[in-house]
């Protein structure tokens, strides 16, 4: 583990020394900040309405419904287009420059390297998502939302990008081109976002419910609704850990190739 | 120190590597020499444990690779063919980073540091960008990363491609240097490089071990002809084709206008009927000397004569 957090370091300090990060956060900020604040002034000409109609009508806006839920949500999509770009280069780039060989000629494990790679895409994520807390410090300051399904959305969303970035490791050790990696990265999270769609499709047909529990944007909206659910849980958790041993499987195949 | 046994790799139905078996003992320097593509990069990698071989044994330091890499792992320095560089790092922080994941114990590592960057001769561009180096520069960073945890075993994969003499002529030097500290594997596909540096070499070609011995044996079997250096103190017209109708002689080429070259087979002690030829003749003999095969003639020899054999 000691290891994995060397690598991981190593990383980080490139994606902090180079513009990488501070452009990718900043065109995240930039587009979820537009969202917040469009959903925002949409609830609050709403409410202007109903307190111009009846009083009992303004008692069913909620902050929570109408700007946190809708706020998050559309958050998980920039990620799904953004995360990509955060994991392309973990493998992809040291397979291109071959610096791969110094950490497979090092007395590493290739769980440290892996893990490593992902410790790292994980913070860059993270400290993204993390500063989007500002819009809801705003809500905070200035009306009273529910604070509970603010955090349950939050862990949400870190569990989703954390499957996002699963995903993006794996693509890029198939690959030593970042472009590639990328594409294929947003093909994939997006594909496992849409399969709940096929629910439709199915009908009432017993894969159908199989359809919808596959689908990544269903559990998050357990979380974004404020409930917890220990399924919802173990569902992202596996999803990582698939990504994480599918990666593995690659390395080590490719030292047999 | 390092004893590998029909070593046999293959890259889908290609055969990269066919049946090695070698060994290297401790404080060796030998040199693996061989066409591109001949499986020296892919020997190399094996026996740094970033490849799996498809057959065969590697033990190095009494390690076997694949039962105990990690073992292994710790006791070798590695630099590819290209070095393994983060480009965006500053070289002192690259090979402080590259002690750490040797398994360095983190009070070590600043002294190992310096010691390692004043060998390399790194001081100057100790605080730069490993991207904005020279090619020179970099391949020294290569060989500082390899170097830095103090291996016993050296591995190096053509250290000097690509670099322009001056630079050539410096690493070269640098890994003379460390022959007497170390056991080194150097891999080159430029015979001066091999007879500069190594004691022994390994020729291998397609995946094979050709010959391997040192540079004097070598040199001695494969002498099936000779060749002999004849300066004259008289020049002519007649002396080349005079020399041409000597028994045994197979070939004389001009080398200068009064130095000629004389290839010959074997143990015909051709001196004699030469100098007898030059006295009758009254060429005047300044030198009359047997020349030794250089390596690359016997490189030449040993693929081409197998290239022969293949096909």
């Amino acid at each position: 583990m000691k290891a994995a957090l060397l690598i991981a370091k190593r990383d980080l300090g490139t994606y902090f020394n180079s513009p990488i990060f501070y452009v990718l956060t900043s065109v995240f900020l930039l587009l979820y900040s537009f969202i917040f604040f469009n959903v925002l002034s949409l609830f609050s000409f709403e409410s202007f309405r109903a307190g111009q109609l009846t009083l009992e009508l303004g008692m069913d806006l909620s902050l929570n419904k109408m700007v946190v839920e809708p706020s998050l949500r559309n958050m998980s999509f920039v990620l799904l287009l953004l995360v990509p770009v955060v994991t392309m280069r973990s493998f992809s780039e040291e397979k291109k420059n071959k610096s791969i060989f110094l950490l497979f000629s090092s007395p590493l494990r290739l769980s440290d390297i892996l893990f490593g790679k992902f410790i790292a895409c994980m913070t860059v994520v993270a400290l993204m998502i993390l500063l989007t807390t500002y819009s809801m410090g705003f809500l905070v300051w200035y009306g009273n939302p529910e604070i509970g399904p603010i955090i349950t959305g939050y862990i949400g969303l870190f569990f989703l990008a954390a499957c996002f970035v699963a995903v993006g490791v794996f693509t890029s050790s198939l690959t030593d081109n970042q472009v590639v990696a990328a594409v294929a990265c947003f093909g994939i999270s997006l594909f496992m976002w849409l399969i709940g769609w096929g629910a439709g499709a199915a009908g009432k047909a017993w894969y159908g419910e199989v359809l919808q529990f596959l689908s990544l944007v269903n559990h998050l909206d357990h979380f974004l609704s404020g409930v917890l659910d220990t399924a919802d849980v173990l569902y992202y958790l596996s999803f990582v850990s698939l990504g994480l041993f599918l990666t593995y499987q690659v390395l080590e195949s490719n030292r047999w190739r | 120190m390092i004893e590998v046994k029909n070593l046999t790799k293959f890259y889908g139905p290609r055969q990269a590597v066919r049946n090695l078996s070698f060994h290297v003992n401790e404080g060796e320097v030998v040199g693996f020499l061989g066409p591109n593509g001949a499986g020296k990069t892919t020997t190399m990698n094996i026996l740094t444990g970033i490849l799996a071989a498809t057959g065969g044994t590697a033990r190095l330091c009494g390690f076997d690779v694949f039962d105990n890499p990690m073992e292994v792992k710790k006791t070798i320095g590695y630099l590819p063919e290209n070095p393994p560089l983060y480009q965006d790092m500053i070289v002192e922080d690259f090979l402080v980073f590259s002690a750490k994941i040797r398994r360095m114990a983190n009070k070590n590592i600043p002294e190992a540091a310096d010691r390692i960057i004043t060998k390399c001769g790194l001081n100057k561009v100790r605080g730069r960008i490993i991207e904005k180096l020279s090619k020179g520069y970099k391949q020294r960073v290569g060989l500082a990363q390899a170097l830095i945890h103090d291996p016993k075993i050296l591995i190096l994969d053509e250290p000097t491609i690509g670099l322009d003499p001056i630079q050539i002529i410096e690493i070269r030097k640098l890994i003379k240097e460390l022959t007497s500290s170390h056991t080194i594997i150097l891999s080159s596909h430029i015979l001066p490089e091999i007879t500069a540096i190594c004691q022994r070499v390994i020729i291998i070609n397609q995946g094979e071990i050709v010959a391997e011995d040192s540079l004097e044996v070598l040199n001695s079997t494969m002498r099936k002809t000779e060749s002999l250096q004849l300066t004259l103190r008289q020049g002519g017209n007649g002396i080349q084709d005079a020399l041409s109708k000597l028994d045994h002689v197979l070939a004389v080429r001009v080398v200068a206008e009064k130095q000629f070259t004389i290839e010959c087979k074997s143990n015909f002690h051709l001196q004699d009927e030469i100098a007898r030829l030059a006295l009758a003749n009254r060429w005047g003999i300044v030198e009359l000397k047997p020349t030794t095969l250089t390596l690359e003639e016997i490189f030449l020899n040993l693929t081409t004569e197998e290239k022969g054999v293949q096909a």
